[in-house]
């Protein structure tokens, strides 16, 4: 027997190979007869394509093949949407076509207008320089809002007003109501400022095709490879998808972006067969910020109705979302499904109604980022609860307790109902760990030098695990969202699981093996998890939104329950009694009530070397694998707590203290966690202070294409965040876990901006808030 | 990166020589490289000065620190030479970009360069430096002409820059948060030849100097002196990270922060 771990910080079995170098990431990846792709992408943000000429660019040395546009024959697809959305007018949403090379036109920087195919990735650059394309460049729009205006370019003649779809959500008779009976309302306009994800890892293909049985392999930077098969195969190539094997090895980071099927992976497959050679690209830098896709790119009007003790009576919210100039994979569903649902947060507002404008623009394609629809929920939920307090002179943490949920399940009136969690103990937890009651001295001290401080609350929550696959499915997805697992008993008692959940950087390897080892006695390095290859793994959905332990890790569950109820038939049959008085603890199989007991071990050999063996009954072998598919979404929730310090003649502002007290449910490897609340609020901070991609207003031109103008967050700008946990386990899946991946990145950025504004006095800033916006609102706020 | 041809000579003569069409010297290469790499920059022949023994090196004496061309910024940080009698240098050398940037940088590259947002040009503006070429010696004043252009002619390579030891120097910067170059960056000097007031990352043109700012401390070395000299935005640069009204009050800030530091 050997101790339980779960619950202690194991360390990382996959650091060692991560730490040394000898991880096996797509780039490393070199086959036989290697040959390399480079895509030549749109200098203008909305065009059309007069014609491509290809003369000097085939006569290059070492070129093996060019494609553009117009070499796709007709049964090629475009990429798919995963998610329909239904208007409110009742009409599906428009879907014009994503080509996987430009066809006609091209509508934002960076989009794919030719593919070169050449012996060195070199020769394929400097062969894709001789392409001449001879644009017409038209008018463009990257702004939802000047998208929307009278007369604006059309980005596909198939969406008229650029207008994706109109959706709504919740009551609105209820809630016009409620506002009209209001004692006090708070009303706030704002930017959720779009964002560049910036994994480490750039995105990376590398596919061959095989004559000898007519099958294709693709190593690909994915964060779910059944799903990046399952979507090619069906719906863009028409391959046969058990023709297709799929593997994501290492992948260095993904926060949401690797998570799509993208045109390059899809030309190298397709042309993988047609060249005759393995094809490999990786992206350069400048590639990864023109064509990952983007998240956030909100414009939203939010209010919020109050009696007059600042009980919440109802909100109101109409965004404005982008979603670039073609629909990305799951991009539909984030400003609806995952925004508008988080819209009642923690608190009883008994009538919510949102409207959403989902709005094509001459920009790259935005989709999931870290949080994905619900740090914007946040972001529109805790910037006015702030607001509302700060009008109506209540304490940050009053108007919260008077709103809190408490009675558990709780329907909101989103369409969401929450299975249970202990706001109060979240918000007490941040309060103590921030010293709230110790701010006023420091605040006072800070003012001695001319500084400003302030305080700033978010008491986040979101929706994790996705997903109940008959509530998607409702809602337009069109796909399930259960998760598989395998649990591979070999004959010495080892054990190796196969996930459909995907690390790329989440540590599954030693979580997974902590659940594993735990339920059967074994030790963590005795299990060894394997994911992300469709050739050894059951059809998984991968990983997001926070569901791997709490979805893939249950079905792992699962397929142990399988195992342990097999393995009490094998044990009672060695120990002749009946299975029902064999129960499993500590890792071995005994008879209830006595000491009589036979080792895991020997129940895993025997079921393999049957010679002792119901063979009448059962079969030999013990390998089993469940789906599972969750019954609700998880719901995680905290309170974060910023304190900033803003020195009003620059703008500077220095973020001197970040609480996060969070309710994950149970926890498993709570080093794990709190390196993924770390990384959360690394990113949510990035958002609030630094990170804003800029395109040009009137050329569309992205203006922050490199490190030198998108400023990412660096260990120097963050403080050294108090970390916390509480604890009310999830009432719905066996391991009572919620998900932590997100949460940072959810909770983070409103707990900033309110510090922020508490500082200044002023009733909003723009993120991100640079020193130039934080001197122009104490400038204002002085004046 | 297209291929080019690399030449490594050994004397600056044979640096000087060479017949390439579109020759580029290579310092540290941490601007030339990176251009190269995304295309930007293109040249036929690259020679690389890391070879020169007459380019490397510092000297010092009571009136004047000599510091050879192709000296990285992590040595100037750490000359003891250098840290005793012109510590505002030291400092700003070991502020430039990140520790691979300055254990590669060049002094003589980032001039020759002559970024508008890079440390170094405020310096030799404000200390009143002198730029020896291979052809002639450069007072500061002569040598900057606007954004990455300077008067050195082509084949005309730094050798060295003596900066006069002052009695008083601060260099402040305040860093773009994104490539951590400065977005502005103000050096104060008081030197025999009078004091000397010189910002960087701001100007439309590239490094300049404050008249007024330094006649005000001439007068009275304080930092009340310049915290109300506005600088005028109209010739400051003005882009996504700063606007030149916020790029002129930064002027202002720095300056008095700069003498503060100064002591």
């Amino acid at each position: 027997m050997t101790d339980l771990t779960i619950g202690k910080s194991v360390l990382r079995k996959e650091d060692a190979r991560f730490l040394t170098g000898s991880g096996q990431y797509t780039d490393d990846v070199v086959m036989p007869r290697q040959s390399y792709a480079y895509f030549l992408r749109s200098p203008y943000a909305h065009a059309a394509i007069r014609g491509v000429d290809l003369a000097g660019a085939r006569e290059m040395p070492g070129v093996l093949a060019i494609y553009t546009g117009k070499d796709l024959p007709d049964a090629v697809g475009g990429l798919p949407c995963g998610w329909l959305i239904t208007g409110t007018d009742g009409q599906p949403m428009k879907e014009p076509k994503h080509p996987l090379l430009a066809q006609g036109k091209v509508r934002h920087v960076g989009d794919p207008v030719a593919m070169v195919v050449a012996d060195t990735f070199l020769a394929a650059k400097d062969a894709a320089e001789r392409i001449e394309v001879d644009y017409e460049p038209l008018p463009a729009v990257v702004d939802v809002r000047d998208a929307l205006a009278a007369g604006a370019p059309a980005v596909h003649a198939e969406a008229p007003g650029n207008v994706c779809y109109v959706w709504a959500l919740g009551d609105k008779a209820a809630t016009d109501a409620a506002f009209a009976r209001a004692a006090h309302v708070t009303t706030l306009e704002f930017i959720n400022n779009r964002l560049i994800p910036n994994a480490i890892e750039p995105r990376a293909c590398n596919a061959s095709y095989a004559k000898s049985d007519d099958s294709y392999t693709l190593y690909v930077a994915s964060q779910n490879p059944h799903v990046e098969r399952l979507l090619m195969t069906a719906f863009v190539l028409g391959l046969p998808e058990h023709k297709v094997r799929v593997i994501a090895p290492d992948v260095g980071g993904g926060f949401g972006s690797k998570i799509y099927l993208y045109a390059e992976e899809t030309m190298c497959v397709w042309a993988s067969k047609l060249v005759g050679r393995p094809i490999k690209w990786t992206a350069e830098r400048s590639e990864s910020f023109l064509s990952d896709a983007h998240g956030r790119d909100h414009f939203t009007k939010a209010e919020l109705a109050l009696d007059k003790d600042g009980k919440f009576l109802a909100m109101r919210v109409d965004t404005k979302a982008s979603m670039g100039a073609y629909l990305s994979t799951f991009a539909s569903c984030i400003p609806t499904i995952l925004y508008a649902t988080l819209l009642a947060g923690q608190y009883t507002t008994p009538a919510i109604h949102a409207q959403v404008t989902a709005v094509f623009t001459n920009t790259a394609p935005v989709d999931a980022y870290r949080g994905a629809g619900r740090p914007e929920a946040t972001y529109v939920v805790e910037r006015l609860v702030a607001t509302a307090a700060r009008e109506m002179k209540l304490s940050q943490d009053e108007i919260r307790r008077r709103n809190f949920i408490r009675t558990f399940p709780y329907a909101t009136p989103v369409a969401l109902t929450y299975d249970i969690g202990d706001y109060d103990a979240c918000l007490d937890g941040a309060m103590q760990m921030a010293d709230v009651a110790g701010f006023p001295a420091r605040k006072a001290e800070a003012a001695k030098r001319g500084m400003l401080r302030g305080l700033g609350y978010s008491s986040y929550i979101e929706a994790c695990g996705l997903a109940p696959s008959n509530i998607a499915g409702a809602l337009g997805a069109r796909a399930g969202l259960y998760e598989a697992g395998e649990v591979r008993v070999h004959p010495t008692g080892k054990v190796t699981v196969f996930t459909g959940s995907h690390s790329h950087g989440q540590g599954h390897e030693t979580t997974f093996s902590q659940v594993v080892a735990d339920r059967l006695g074994i030790g963590v390095d005795d299990v060894d998890v394997v994911h992300g290859d469709t050739g050894r793994i059951p059809f998984g959905m991968g990983t997001y939104g926070s569901r791997s332990l709490a979805v893939g890790g249950t079905a792992i569950v699962k397929a142990l329950d399988k195992i342990e109820a097999k393995g009490r038939k094998i044990a009672a049959h060695l120990m002749e009694v009946s299975d029902t008085d064999v129960e499993f603890k500590d890792g071995r199989f005994t008879v209830k009530g006595t000491d009589k007991h036979v080792p895991f071990a020997q129940v895993a050999l025997t079921a393999y070397v049957p010679h002792n063996y119901p063979l009448d009954k059962l079969e030999p072998g013990l390998d089993e694998t469940a789906f599972y598919d969750p019954t609700n979404f998880t719901y995680p929730a905290g309170t974060h707590i910023c304190e900033v310090e803003v020195d009003p003649e620059t703008g500077t502002t220095k973020i001197v203290s970040f609480t996060a007290c969070d309710d994950f449910g149970n926890i498993v490897n709570p080093m794990i966690v709190e390196g993924q609340v770390h990384g959360g609020l690394a990113q949510g901070i990035g958002q609030a202070l630094l990170e804003g991609c800029v395109y040009d207003r009137e050329s569309g031109q992205l203006l922050t294409g490199t490190y030198m103008d998108y400023a990412m967050p660096r260990a120097d700008d963050l403080p050294n965040f108090k970390v916390d946990t509480r604890v009310t386990a999830c009432t719905h899946n066996p391991l009572g876990v919620k998900g932590c991946g997100e949460a940072g990145a959810i909770g983070a950025p409103a707990a900033v901006i309110n510090a922020l504004c508490d500082a200044l006095g002023v009733k909003d800033i723009e993120m991100p808030a640079t020193p130039e916006r934080v001197w122009r609102a104490a400038r204002a706020a002085r004046a | 990166m297209h291929a080019f041809k690399y030449h490594k000579p050994d004397t600056l003569a044979a640096a000087l020589g060479g017949d390439g069409d579109d020759t580029r010297y290579l310092a540290g290469g941490q601007s030339l490289v990176a251009g190269m790499k995304l295309r930007l920059s293109q040249p036929s022949d690259v020679v690389d000065l890391a070879g020169l023994a007459e380019l490397r090196g510092i000297r010092a004496d009571a009136a004047t620190v000599r510091i050879g061309a192709m000296m990285r910024h992590a040595e100037v940080a750490a000359s003891a030479d250098v840290r005793s009698r012109i510590p505002a240098l030291a400092d700003l050398a070991g502020g430039i970009g990140d520790r691979q940037v300055r254990n590669m940088g060049t002094l003589g590259g980032s001039l020759a360069n002559n970024d508008p947002a890079s440390d170094y040009p405020g310096a030799v503006l404000g200390l009143g430096a002198t730029i020896v070429t291979s052809q002639r010696r450069l007072a500061a004043d002569d040598y900057f002409i606007g954004l990455y252009e300077t008067v050195l002619e082509p084949r005309e390579v730094i050798t060295a820059v003596e900066f006069p030891v002052p009695a008083k120097a601060a260099y402040v910067k305040f860093k773009n948060a994104a490539s951590r170059f400065a977005l502005v960056g103000v050096f104060v000097a008081q030197t025999a030849a009078g004091v000397r007031v010189a910002v960087t990352g701001a100007g439309g043109a590239g490094v300049f100097r404050v008249a007024e700012m330094e006649q005000a401390l001439a007068k009275r070395w304080s930092p009340e002196a310049v915290k109300s000299i506005a600088v005028a935005s109209d010739d400051l640069t003005s882009d996504i990270h700063a606007s030149a009204e916020y790029r002129a009050h930064l002027v202002s800030v720095l300056a008095a922060r700069a003498v503060a530091a100064a002591g």
